[in-house]
């Protein structure tokens, strides 16, 4: 059997929490520059404009992009030949959150019950976690630092089998335009289709992993994809709200088998941070 | 390039337009959801604010730490609909301009005409170059609630642009 450190999980959390904060992913800032290109002369170019500014201030100054340096989601493939050694799992990866927050100058957003005093537990953890068991020996490690400002405009509808594809873009459509400016577009939508409500919630947190630019591998889903993307960026909500031609950025949709009598559809919104990576232990 | 210099001049709020990107250099307050719950608190308790609103700038921002070298850390927006309910009080003390992202309700913006208030947006996800304009800052209240503290900020050239001018135009397309 294979053997993995929590000391070792501790330190790739840690570094992916950092790796993700003071830049744009490579891929991210082409497709900014992309759509910079795209944009008329006018406020919408130039609020793209300075947002490629922002991600080399920040790498220059090492101040995070954003001051809303997130909830950490980590998700967690183990294969079922690993076993982790000397320390706890979960701990380790608060850890690595805490340690992250702590030297890297990041914001501590986490508050201790969602009802009852709101107290911030000052270190930024818990770390939202999921792991799945898989076959093989390795341990892959996924980091996400999931901004509120987007995660508060996502939402959730039961459709009905009869509302089909229609139903699912509808329900999009409608949903990215009422976060409007308040999710700080540019934007990223996953989508996750299927499943139960909860699942479906999942599906639609996994879409957001997908590094921009990546498709869905089923091509009916890689269509809808595109034709969602064509269609959010018609609706001329542009950069920050202010109109453009720049509404989002991808739109990722990930599905499930579902009930016979159901068809739930979670649309989680991400803005252009999409602040994410994947560390693979072996 | 449109500046504006604070302490703010009726006259210069009056010729904002929606859609104009302005560049801001003086004296702003920060105040977030916390902090916006304590000041309530405290004009209920005492009648008064922590600090003399009228004329004032407020600028709804959860900074991140500053790091060793730097003025301040990094400081975008936040969502300003979280602090609609309390925003046309605000006003009505003598607030003349909030910096924030995102929709206002009726109310707000009909509170904003009313008192020659403006509302303005900073670009979200810009918050080391907005933070990089921050030439001070000094904590002037609520230091206990860390980010959301009431900060006092010198600023230099902070971009932000015009959402809801005095005329009733607004920015979004809605
Ligand atoms: S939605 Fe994104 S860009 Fe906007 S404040 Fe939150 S993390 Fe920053």
């Amino acid at each position: 059997m294979k053997k993995i450190t929590a000391e070792k999980i501790k330190e790739a959390v840690k570094e992916a929490c950092l790796s993700i904060q003071y830049r744009y992913s490579p891929k991210m800032e082409e497709v900014l520059k992309d759509y910079m290109g795209k944009e008329e002369p006018g406020l919408a170019k130039n609020i793209l404009k300075i947002l490629l500014e922002n991600s080399d201030t920040a790498s220059e100054n090492r101040l995070p992009m954003c001051q809303d340096t997130g909830m950490i989601v980590v998700r967690m493939t183990i294969g079922q030949e690993v076993q982790i050694v000397d320390g706890s799992l979960r701990e380790a990866i608060n850890q690595g959150v805490r340690e992250a927050y702590d030297v890297g100058y990041l914001r501590k957003s986490i508050v201790d019950d969602p009802i009852f005093d709101r107290k911030n537990t000052k270190d930024n953890t818990p770390a939202i976690v999921y792991t799945d068991i898989v076959d093989g020996d390795e341990i892959v490690i996924e980091v996400a630092a999931k901004g509120f400002g987007s995660e508060n405009m996502s939402a959730l509808k039961m459709c009905k089998p009869s509302e089909g594809l229609n139903g699912v873009r509808q329900f999009v459509l409608e949903t990215v335009k009422k976060a409007g400016p308040n999710a700080c577009p540019p934007l990223i939508i996953g989508v996750g289709v299927g499943g139960t409500m909860d699942y479906a919630a999942v599906l639609a947190k996994k879409a957001l992993f997908r590094e921009i630019g990546e498709e869905n591998p089923d091509e009916r889903y890689a269509n809808l994809e595109k034709e969602l993307l064509i269609e959010i960026n018609e609706l001329g909500i542009g950069p920050q709200g202010l109109g453009g031609k720049t509404t989002a950025l991808g739109v990722f949709i990930e599905h499930y088998p579902t009930h016979i009598a159901s068809m739930p559809v979670v649309v989680n919104i991400n803005c252009h941070m999409a602040r994410h990576t994947k560390v693979v232990l072996k | 390039m449109i500046q504006i210099t604070t302490p703010l001049k009726q006259e210069v709020l009056n010729q904002l337009q929606a859609g104009d990107l302005v560049f801001i250099s003086g004296t702003v307050y920060t105040a977030r959801d916390a902090a916006h719950k304590r000041m309530f608190e405290d004009l209920n308790r005492s009648g008064s604010l922590p600090f003399d609103i009228r004329n004032q700038i407020l600028y709804y921002v959860g900074p991140s730490p500053t790091p060793p070298g730097q003025n301040f850390g990094s400081a975008g927006p936040t969502t300003a609909s979280r602090m609609d309910v309390y925003t046309p009080t605000l006003l009505e003390l003598g607030l003349k301009m909030i910096i924030a992202k995102g929709y206002r309700n009726d109310t707000v913006k009909q509170s904003l005409l009313k008192n020659q208030a403006v509302y303005l947006v900073a670009i979200g996800g810009a918050g080391a170059m907005l933070g990089k304009c921050v030439k001070n800052s000094e904590i002037i209240a609520y230091e206990e609630l860390g980010p959301e503290a009431i900060y006092k900020l010198e600023v230099e050239n902070f971009p932000a642009i015009v959402c809801w001018d005095t005329k009733g135009n607004d920015a979004y397309i809605q």
